[in-house]
């Protein structure tokens, strides 16, 4: 019930390239998700200022924004590092022994889930299911797939996809 | 007298006139097509265990205790999102159940506290019931895994899923500890109040209630409505009142005393202590809402500065004097029959309150013509609704809105015209939203982007931006469109209207300058605005009117209410469920106050005080003879005391010092009259200029009645003993007593059976009416014996519905280079009129002053910064504020509230009125902004003026 107008003062860049990003998708049915992929493929994350303006220019409210930017695990509230690693920890990848794939992993990069390595290159999520569960233990980088997963294949990967 | 429980049924009512029949639990019931399994169940008088359910939001089928069997289904559907079907057999209690529901409570319970014996809920906690229910006995669980209860574990380590309380909101806490996540407060604020504050963050474990985007309550979009708190099934959302004090043990059905909606209370009580006030399902006007005002804001009835005692003084410099009762009646009695002596009859007034109950504004008129001998009453309406009364009075026949608030329901297309009601009418406007949120289309008329324009879940299709003061160009224009577009219904008009009449109206808005091409000149408004929203207007299915003080505060008030009533005639909304006009009327009892005869041309019932046959049922009944002429209005009566020919009034529960035009001509009128009579809670600013002070009552210290907008008559009960010691209406009665009047009225209802002997539209309403009904509509008489919801439904009352042609004239208060800015006021949520009683409660957490909203482009050409103080002037007065810079208001046009005495918004509104009514032009006064250092010397002056007039003698000044 502020009285005050909650978008007062001066838009940033980052508020005005949010707010073409929003003109340009929200005529869609349904426009509040491809805005919040095209914000975070824009940004690597969904800034929590351009919030608000979504709120405002979809006829919603900021908790409703919020409340769905919250929902979905792979919207980043802060930056990710250059690289993103995903590890499956469902069912059957733990049952082929993806608990101890997933601390190999977490000691080699000196961080724990949701973490990024100092250097800012790789950043660690955990991940239920991948759909890809005849090759486990699995786990994704970036976008691509890594099935029958192991420290050796993880490090191969990383190496491969540079600094 | 007991605590009044109202069944939740668990889900809302279905509305379908086809009904099935089925079996639960071996007993057959009828119930309407599209009722859940649940609410038929409990329709039988069988409760299934439920958690996440409750009636005044849909089913949303998340906390899995609800299940039931049905034979020959598979598996065990949720009861609440599962709806009746013809036939079906079902069981809400089987072995499969039981061990399920207990399975899921120990779930519930392993993550929630276990200290039950020192909760603020105990005794009123749904998860506390339900655990009863299911008969869980252990938790094989244990609590020492993940939760959400304790903010260390047992190591010592901090539990990052904690959250501390959140005590920021003044009325509520919320306790993430408690919290089950049913989600019904999130849904309560969506479905019934429509803000959208609260949302789920996260998902699975992680999920918590969130205000906003992980905010603390005050600072989130919550309006403290309170629907949520009412929604919680624990003490996660909990009054803080009931913290305090503790659980309830009585309550009484009662009205709020705040705006015109009119919503119905439970007021709960402990003893003579009000608990919380929760809002009555069974209200009409509100059906179980309510806002921050009305569910939280009645601290002012204790607050420390209500005045207990009467008090008197010879002259305004000095300070109050207590005395008892009986000297302050004696006083004012032989005062007001010194000055009746000294310069005639003529020369003392009064004015009614729209604070008041019906039966205690029929008492002063009554005072005022049988003991004072003339009409001089007037009440406050003259300041706001008045132009209403003679509009649609003029067209329609009767002073009130056609339709009742459960009409909005079925509007297809609304026009909001002068109108702000999520701020100023909160429960009307979330019932507006539900219904625009459904598909109705919306038309917004006023200088302002209000919320309605656009905000959550709602956009208006229309926002005509017009320039103050053009109201009437701007409806005629839009009856231009209606008539040149053959978009008027002819076959309405023909039957219900007189033909000729319409179509002399007819040719007069046809004219070309009335087209909007030419008004967009005027106005501001493009003409292609004009075009679309007359066009969705007048096709767009059931059309209804709601309109504000916006329309009748102007020189031309009656008229626009006129073009109005034009408008609705034109286009066949007027006379059945979901059309129209609504008047949107601003205090609890302004309608029940116009009712009562407190015009000084009008008798109860809006009979004209010339006609001999009604002044004879007065005469006959109060054995005295009746002057047939109209008495002065409130702004005559001040004139006529600068002039020194009045010289007494008695003013009950109102401040027209602070509430009416141009501050200065009133106090010039207060201070030149011999006996000032305030009856109030609080020494307001009138009573600075007042030489009798009589302590009033609050709405919960006596009976009566209030009438809303709807004409709707709702009981007021008394809950408490009035601290003062009596009731206003005693108060009234005691001081026609001390002038010799043998008045004995033993309690309101013998009042209310007076009116309804006077006067033939509320000729069927007593007590025990309102007893059995809960409330009436009037007309509520022979021909209407249970009152009447929609007005004109076969006729208008007048007979003919008649065209009025609306001429479009420019008010006298125009801009210029002194006075370049065209200043509007209106109200917030959070503040009610004068604030006396909202400025008295926590409510000023939310607007602790008044700000004078200005275009960023006008606050960048005076070189202002949001927040800077600023001078505002009029030819009238000037006064120092703060300003609020923002886009709502467009450029050339400022904005302020007027809840705050020390800014005294009526310092510069000027003392033009409504053509026919008087009615101040509050919306329209030019003025010019600049900075400022601060308060202006008038603030200052009048600040020490009243330190100096609320001095009691014997009594230490409150530390300021």
């Amino acid at each position: 019930m502020n009285i005050h107008n909650p978008l007062g003062g001066p838009l940033g860049g980052v508020e005005l390239r949010a707010l073409e990003i929003v003109g340009s998708l929200k005529s869609l049915e349904g426009p509040l998700l491809p805005i919040l992929h095209a914000l975070q493929e824009e940004f690597g994350h969904i800034p929590q200022t351009v919030l608000p303006l979504i709120a405002r220019e979809l006829n919603l409210s900021r908790a409703e924004v919020y409340g769905v930017v919250t929902f979905y695990h792979d919207f980043r509230q802060d930056p990710a590092g250059r690289h993103v690693l995903k590890l499956c920890r469902a069912e059957a990848c733990q049952s082929i022994g993806g608990e101890a794939f997933c601390n190999s992993v977490r000691e080699a990069l000196g961080i724990d889930w949701h973490e990024t390595t100092p250097d800012g290159r790789v950043t660690l999520e955990p991940v239920y299911c991948l759909g890809l569960c005849s090759c486990a233990p699995a786990a994704m980088l970036d976008n691509e797939l890594i099935g029958r997963a192991d420290l050796a294949a993880v490090k191969a990967a990383l190496a491969e996809a540079g600094q | 007298m007991s605590l009044i429980h109202e069944i939740d049924y668990g889900t809302p009512a279905s509305k379908s006139e086809k009904t099935v029949t089925l079996t639960i639990d071996g007993r057959e019931i009828t119930v309407p097509e599209g009722t859940s399994l649940m609410r038929a169940s409990m329709e039988a008088g069988i409760q299934v265990p439920k958690l996440c359910a409750t009636d005044m939001v849909d089913a949303f089928g998340s906390c899995r205790l609800c299940l039931v069997e049905i034979e020959g289904r598979n598996g065990t559907p949720a009861s609440c999102t599962t709806p009746v079907a013809q036939g079906l057999v079902v069981h809400t209690q089987t072995e499969r159940l039981k061990s399920i529901r207990k399975g899921v409570m120990e779930l519930y319970i392993s993550d929630h506290p276990l200290d039950c014996l020192t909760c603020a809920a105990n005794g009123d906690c749904e998860l506390q019931d339900m655990a009863g229910a299911v008969g869980l006995r252990d938790v094989r669980y244990g609590y020492e895994g993940d939760n959400h209860v304790k903010a260390r574990d047992t190591s010592g380590e901090a539990n990052p899923q904690w959250m501390p309380k959140d005590e920021s909101n003044p009325y509520f806490t919320y306790d993430p500890a408690k919290c089950i996540v049913c989600s019904r407060c999130v849904r309560a604020c969506e479905e019934v109040q429509g803000t959208f504050a609260l949302t789920i963050e996260g998902r699975g474990f992680d999920s918590r209630v969130s205000p906003g985007m992980h905010e603390d309550f005050l600072s989130s979009e919550c309006v403290s409505c309170g629907a949520c708190v009412q929604a919680c099934p624990t003490a996660t959302l909990t009054e803080k009142s009931v913290i305090e004090i503790g659980q309830p043990e009585h309550s009484a059905v009662t009205t709020c005393a705040y705006c015109g909606v009119g919503c119905s209370f439970k007021a709960e009580m402990r003893g003579e202590e009000l608990v919380r006030m929760v809002p009555w399902k069974d209200g009409k006007a509100n059906r179980g809402h309510s806002c921050v005002k009305g569910r939280f804001a009645w601290g002012y009835a204790t607050h420390r500065d209500r005045i207990l005692n009467p008090m008197i003084r010879e002259s305004i410099d000095q300070p109050w004097r207590e005395v008892s009762w009986e000297e302050a009646l004696k006083h004012t009695a032989s005062e007001f029959s010194r000055i009746q002596a000294k310069y005639g009859r003529d020369s003392v007034g009064g004015i009614t309150s729209s604070r008041c109950t019906n039966e205690e504004t029929y008492l002063v008129q009554k005072l005022i013509r049988a003991g004072f001998g003339n009409n001089n009453v007037d009440t406050c309406a003259r300041v706001c609704h008045s132009p209403t009364g003679y509009g649609l009075g003029q067209t329609f026949g009767t002073s009130a809105g056609t339709q009742d608030f459960d009409s909005v329901e079925h509007t297809d297309v609304v026009i909001v015209i002068g109108a702000n009601p999520t701020d100023g009418h909160p429960v009307f406007g979330s019932r507006l939203k539900k219904r625009l949120r459904q598909g109705a289309k919306l038309i917004v008329i006023d200088p302002r982007r209000i919320d309605l324009v656009d905000g959550p879940h709602v956009k208006a299709d229309y926002h005509l931006p017009l320039r103050p003061g053009t109201n009437v160009a701007v409806v005629t224009a839009l009856a231009h469109v209606i008539v040149t577009e053959g978009l008027y219904n002819e076959a309405f008009i023909r039957e219900r209207c007189d033909w000729s009449e319409f179509q002399d109206w007819a040719e007069f808005v046809a004219e070309a300058r009335h087209s909007p091409e030419e008004i967009e000149k005027l106005s501001g408004v493009p003409a292609e605005l004009i075009r679309g929203a007359a066009r969705l207007y007048a096709t767009g299915g059931n059309g209804a009117i709601y309109y504000g003080l916006g329309v009748t505060e102007h020189s031309q008030g009656s008229t626009t209410v006129m073009s109005i009533a034009n408008l609705a005639m034109a286009t066949g909304n007027i006379g059945r469920k979901g059309v129209g006009v609504n008047p949107l009327r601003g205090q609890n009892n302004v309608q029940g106050s116009c009712d009562m005869g407190s015009f000084p041309h009008e008798l109860p019932g809006y009979r004209h005080i010339s006609d001999d046959a009604t002044r004879d049922v007065f005469e006959k009944l109060w054995g005295v003879k009746l002057n047939n002429e109209p008495g002065l209005r409130i702004p005559n009566m001040l004139d006529a005391a600068v002039e020194g020919t009045f010289k007494g009034i008695y003013i009950q529960g109102e401040d027209i010092l602070q509430s009416d035009p141009d501050t200065h001509h009133v106090s010039a009128g207060l201070a030149a009259m011999e006996c000032v009579v305030v009856q109030d809670l609080f020494l307001n600013e009138t009573a600075n200029y007042a030489h009798v002070f009589l302590p009033g009552s609050t709405f919960l210290e006596k009976d009566g009645t209030f009438t809303n907008a709807e004409r709707r008559i709702n009981r007021v009960r008394k809950v408490m003993s009035p601290k003062n010691g009596y009731g206003d209406w005693e108060v009234t009665q005691e001081l026609a007593k001390a002038m010799g009047l043998n008045w004995h009225y033993s309690h309101p209802s013998e009042i209310m059976a007076e009116i309804a002997a006077t006067t033939p539209s509320f000729a069927n309403v007593t007590y025990e009416l309102l007893e059995e009904k809960g409330s009436v509509q009037w007309p509520c008489n022979e021909k209407h014996p249970e009152g009447s919801p929609i007005m004109h439904v076969d006729g208008f009352v007048r007979g003919k519905g008649k065209f009025i042609r609306t001429e479009y004239v420019a008010t006298d208060e125009k801009t210029g280079p002194r006075f370049p800015l065209l200043l509007t006021t209106g109200r917030i949520l959070s503040q009610y009129n004068v604030g006396a009683q909202t400025r008295r409660t926590e409510n000023t957490a939310w607007h602790a002053e008044d700000r004078l909203e200005i275009h960023p482009h006008d606050a960048e050409n005076r070189g202002l910064r949001d927040g800077d103080w600023v001078r505002l002037t009029s030819r009238a007065g000037d006064t120092s504020l703060r300003a609020l810079i923002t886009d709502r208001v467009a450029p050339g046009v400022v904005y302020t509230t007027f809840h705050h005495p020390d800014t005294q918004a009526n310092v510069i509104t000027t003392d033009f009125s409504d053509w026919a009514t008087n009615c101040p032009e509050y919306k329209v006064t030019a003025v010019q902004v600049s900075p400022s250092n601060g308060p202006s010397e008038w603030q200052e002056d009048y600040t020490e003026l009243s330190r100096r007039s609320r001095r009691i003698a014997g009594k230490m000044e409150a530390a300021e």
